[in-house]
């Protein structure tokens, strides 16, 4: 089922042409992973998806980028409902200076007036549960965030995330920072999660696109040169310009 | 850009390039001892097998070492897996080289049992299309292995040739003719499967450059959309 569809999308910053004509299905309950060299509008093109680049000055976006069939780029889009409906997870885990109960339960606060207390500790469990997080913190939730590892940080920010109930992740790099180890069990997690959400994930690393995405596109100078099943991508690019990065012939 | 990785896939189009040789130097000089009843000649194939298995096994060591060392996506990953399963083809190719040559020695002491014609030309036909599908690999020409399968069939028609006059003409008029009878028809058949080997090549072949998987669907050798590249 197609979850996100662009039509003709482009995008500028400024003068800039970032985004050229960029058309595309990600489908829902996949992972996608898009790859591409620095600077060829990946993380541009994720951010598209929730209008990150609308807090950018100068920037101009035209074409059609269809979630569940509506138009998020409309004027009269509901930003609050398509942030929540689109989260975002980034390259650094970026937890609020608060404790990890109160991480997750933020979004509830900002979308709900009040909300119970029994609510909110089901919200906490559910989230932390399905990040794999719940039998570790489930005795040390008033712990300060920013305490924990670089890997549970990543894993409770998508925890908050899940607990407003996106049907989107967006994932911009999330184990650039992390070790091998930590790389495999987000990638595990990630598995897990695409049975409820879909994904699009934003990596440098082409063994984890090939890992585990199950569709994958490259960009190159703003241009969505190839989308299509990842085994197609890695194994038999159609297109020269995919071949030479992916062999790390690019440059 | 190049790349380190380009140097070590040339030195494995090499090693792969050098196990051809060895297999296509087994297979004409098995062929020639055929030919000239040359016991020597054959006993050398026998001995210079060795050779091939200790080349196959680097060529597999060092390919397997080039997968976990640098992951190859793509056309490297194609070449190096194709380059894997020709290494097994070319090895089983001198193999059966052996196997002629061991049929040699069990006949160059005995009388001729009839003038070989088909025999020496199936042995022409296995040569060419081992070269053909050695060529295909080293020019990158699916032209070329699409013309080794379409040869296959030249190669069975022969064989089944050489089965039915063996059967038909010798062994069920003159029992006493099967001892002479039986290593012609087992030359025969090593000939056919050599054929086939080299069309496995020549599938392979298609496979690393087109991607396009032409092994048990020859239907889609007419399909000549296949340059991904």
């Amino acid at each position: 089922m197609e979850k996100i569809v662009t039509k003709n999308l482009n995008l500028w910053y400024g003068s800039f042409h970032a985004l050229k004509n960029v058309n595309s299905i990600f489908e829902a309950n996949k992972i996608t992973a898009i790859i591409g060299p620095s600077g060829c509008g990946k993380s541009t093109l994720l951010r598209t998806f929730n209008r990150m680049n609308d807090l950018i000055e100068g920037v101009r976006t035209t074409g059609e980028i269809l979630i569940d069939g509506t138009n998020a780029l409309d004027l009269h889009a509901d930003m609050v409902v398509l942030r929540k409906k689109v989260g975002m997870v980034f390259q650094r885990p970026n937890p609020f200076p608060l404790s990890i109960y109160e991480n997750i339960v933020f979004g509830q606060r900002v979308h709900t007036n009040s909300i119970k207390r029994d609510l909110l500790d089901k919200i906490v469990e559910d989230s932390l549960k399905s990040v794999l997080l719940w039998t570790e913190l489930k005795d040390r939730l008033n712990m300060p965030a920013l305490r924990l590892s670089l890997e549970q940080r990543q894993r409770l920010c998508i925890a908050r995330l899940i607990a407003v109930k996106p049907d989107i992740l967006l994932m911009d790099e999330p184990c650039s920072t992390l070790d091998p180890q930590a790389t495999a069990r987000i990638e595990e997690l990630m598995r897990e999660l695409k049975n409820n959400y879909s994904i699009i994930i934003v990596t440098h690393n082409m063994q984890q696109a090939a890992r585990v995405s199950d569709d994958a596109g490259f960009m190159l100078l703003g241009e969505l040169v190839e989308f299509g099943k990842t085994e197609d991508i890695f194994t038999r690019p159609k297109d020269k310009r995919t071949e030479d990065y992916i062999t790390g012939r690019y440059g | 850009m190049e790349r380190h990785f380009d140097e070590e896939l040339k030195d494995l189009h090499k090693y792969i390039l050098k196990m051809a040789a060895l297999a296509q130097e087994a297979i004409f000089k098995s062929v020639e001892s055929l030919k000239n009843r040359d016991k020597a000649q054959a006993q050398a194939v026998i001995d210079a097998d060795s050779k091939v298995d200790e080349l196959e096994l680097i060529i597999d060591e060092r390919c397997i070492d080039l997968i976990a060392r640098y992951q190859p996506m793509a056309g490297d990953l194609r070449f190096i897996t194709t380059g894997m399963k020709i290494n097994a083809e070319l090895e089983r190719i001198a193999d059966l080289a052996v196997d002629i040559s061991q049929r040699v020695l069990e006949i160059a002491d005995k009388p001729l049992l009839k003038p070989l014609i088909d025999i020496p030309k199936l042995s022409i036909i296995a040569q060419n299309m081992v070269g053909d599908s050695i060529d295909s690999f080293i020019k990158k020409d699916t032209e070329l292995a699409r013309k080794v399968l379409y040869s296959d069939s030249e190669a069975d028609n022969l064989r089944n040739l050489v089965q039915k006059e063996l059967i038909n003409d010798y062994m069920l008029k003159d029992v006493k003719s099967a001892d002479r009878a039986v290593p012609l028809l087992l030359i025969a058949r090593h000939l056919e499967r050599i054929c086939d080997h080299s069309t496995n090549i020549a599938e392979d072949v298609i496979y690393m450059l087109s991607a396009k998987v032409v092994k048990h669907h020859p239907e889609k050798l007419e399909d000549k959309n296949n340059g991904l590249i």
